[in-house]
């Protein structure tokens, strides 16, 4: 079934992971196989900030094989002689838990093609987001265990967008998680609720353009296929018009970049999203309560329509 | 699978020859039998006085808790209840089998009010998914926007959005009205078999799509036609209809009615075909 959740607070910041965690907890009924943050923080924006997992959480119901931790360690300073070639400078480093890792790096070329293809050709190693606001922290359980297991309570920033999964389609681990970054490009995070049917066409089509996919998950097509259409440029609103077409299936799904926040929803509106609109806040949710638990008070909320494409701006 | 067994002893709906046999285990068909009517008893109902009022908070309940206090509360006799802070919980108010004056104060979510029957209720926020699905009979009030599928399966009762609707209104409905004060989306009146569907406003694509009867106006632009949806002639009786509904229901006040589209089922469908069944039948 699945919920996703997200916000935007336009012209201020607040406490966005804390605000998250309520919204998401709120929608845990709709699957706590995995829970899965892309929260954009307020940053001086000079450096990267790396996620990136070294192994998979082989906890109760994952579907992960367990490894040693001296394996995470070794891919680990893998990563780092690779940054290092390449020369990326590790400003910060904070190791969340042995298979998550967090970099603050000083990177000054644009492209990040061929940066993540150098990390990601290490075995086990997936560079879950890359960007100088976005943080994508995903793991298994729902979203109060990921919240208290990496923190995120207290993280400031302007928007941010989740995912309270129930796996149906795919393995319960982290890389099968949301939101999926936007690969290769800097903070752009996707979440989807729904089921694509035409996923493997388009994969097929995809990487024969040279796009990456890291699961089998059918949601990681969207952002693959939003990240192709930026590519070729087109603007985050006219690839998510095009998906409307391009992907079938039934979904709602949000993406986000470092200034934006954006909706969409399939032609057939199967899937469902409450939204609710302010001058200073744009809140929304799978379902109503995912907004009550920032917005306790009677507030005017509605559905988008069939094939509605919306994007709002910080 | 229910077990269908005869029965030598015949009811008198049965001697009607109204049906033949009776269900038994775990799913039981009873069948109302006109001797017994004076017997005949319907559960989960309370003799209950419009005039006595009270207000029940729902912030720290579950929708199970809340149901269960609403129901305590019509044991008690109380006709008019008021529910405060219902902030969006789904399954508030379903199963009511009773008439009732209840109004909520604030918004809910999936499945509010659903398979009632006989319940008059004011919701003064907005619905989710699902609103009133089911219904019987009653009226249900609206302030607000409603999610998809409002009114799914309705069999009677008005059901009335001020607001806009999301998509899928009506699905497989079988009697009442649903009135729709703004917009409504995709695939409204879907498989719709009987009642009627008013929307003021303007409609998504698909409208009546696979429709079997019953039928739609609406007053403002048209998406496109569903399968087996057609126009049809807005008579006078139509217009008087439409006014008297409207007026009850307070809202689209000096809405001109004349100038509504009323779409009804083309009869085209296969299900429609007298051969094919027959011809199927004889297949298996």
């Amino acid at each position: 079934m699945c919920g996703i959740a997200g916000l935007i607070h336009r012209g201020k910041s607040s406490k966005v992971g804390h605000e998250l965690q309520g919204m998401l907890q709120a929608l845990k009924h709709r699957g706590e196989d995995s829970t899965g943050y892309a929260l954009y923080g307020d940053t001086d924006g000079k450096n990267f900030i790396m996620r990136f997992k070294v192994g998979e959480n082989v906890g109760e119901g994952s579907t992960s094989v367990a490894e040693d931790v001296s394996v995470y360690d070794e891919r680990k300073k893998i990563v780092d002689s690779y940054l290092a070639e390449m020369g990326a400078k590790i400003i910060k480093e904070e190791r969340i838990l042995p298979y998550s890792l967090r970099y603050e790096i000083e990177y000054n070329k644009k492209d990040l093609l061929e940066f993540s293809q150098k990390i990601e050709s290490i075995p086990g190693v997936e560079i879950l987001s890359m960007g100088k606001s976005l943080e994508v922290i995903k793991d298994l359980g729902n979203a109060k265990m990921v919240c208290d297991r990496y923190n995120l309570d207290k993280l400031v920033g302007t928007h941010a967008i989740g995912h309270a999964r129930m796996a149906t389609e795919s393995g319960v681990d982290i890389k099968s998680a949301h939101p999926f970054w936007g690969y290769p490009f800097s903070d752009v995070s996707v979440v989807h609720n729904g089921q694509l049917t035409n996923y493997w066409n388009n994969r097929r089509a995809l990487e024969n353009k040279g796009m990456r996919f890291m699961s089998e998950c059918d949601s990681e097509l969207i952002a693959v296929y939003l990240a192709e259409k930026m590519r070729d440029g087109a603007s985050l609103e006219e690839g998510m018009k095009e998906s409307l077409t391009g992907l079938d299936g039934v979904f709602t799904y949000f993406v986000a970049t470092k200034d934006s926040l954006g909706m969409a929803k399939d032609t057939m509106a199967a899937k469902p999203l409450v939204l609710y609109e302010s001058d200073d806040l744009v809140a929304m949710g799978s379902e109503e309560i995912a907004i009550r638990s920032i917005l306790p008070q009677e507030i005017d909320t509605y559905d988008p329509f069939d094939g509605e494409v919306k994007v709002w701006q910080i | 699978m229910a077990n269908l067994k005869n029965v030598t002893k015949k009811t008198k709906a049965q001697a009607m020859g109204m049906h033949s046999e009776v269900l038994t285990g775990r799913t039981q068909q009873k069948f109302f039998n006109p001797d017994e009517a004076e017997n005949f008893y319907y559960f989960g109902t309370y003799d209950v006085d419009f005039n006595k009022r009270t207000d029940l908070d729902v912030k720290n309940m579950t929708a199970a808790e809340a149901n269960k206090e609403l129901d305590n509360l019509m044991s008690q006799g109380y006709g008019t209840i008021v529910i405060k802070n219902p902030q969006g919980k789904h399954s508030l108010g379903v199963g009511i089998l009773n008439k009732l004056n209840l109004i909520f104060e604030g918004s809910l979510g999936y499945f509010g009010m659903g398979s009632s029957d006989g319940p008059i209720v004011r919701i003064n926020g907005r619905v989710g998914w699902s609103c009133a699905e089911n219904l019987m009979a009653g009226k249900v009030v609206i302030e607000k926007n409603a999610g998809s599928c409002f009114g799914a399966a309705i069999r009677g009762g008005d059901l009335i959005c001020k607001g806009s609707v999301g998509a899928r209104t009506g699905i497989d409905m079988k009697g009442g009205t649903i009135i729709i004060g703004g917009d409504a989306g995709a695939f409204t009146g879907f498989m719709m078999q009987r009642g009627r569907i008013i929307i003021l406003g303007d409609v998504g694509i698909n409208l009546g799509d696979s429709m079997y009867d019953g039928t739609i106006f609406v007053g403002g632009e048209i998406g496109s036609y569903g399968s087996d949806a057609v126009d049809s002639e807005l008579t006078q009786s139509d217009q008087d209809w439409l006014r008297r509904k409207l007026r009850v229901a307070e809202i689209g006040e000096n809405f001109d009615v004349s100038k509504m589209k009323k779409i009804v089922a083309g009869k085209k469908l296969w299900n429609y075909d007298n051969l094919e069944p027959a011809e199927k039948k004889g297949a298996i």
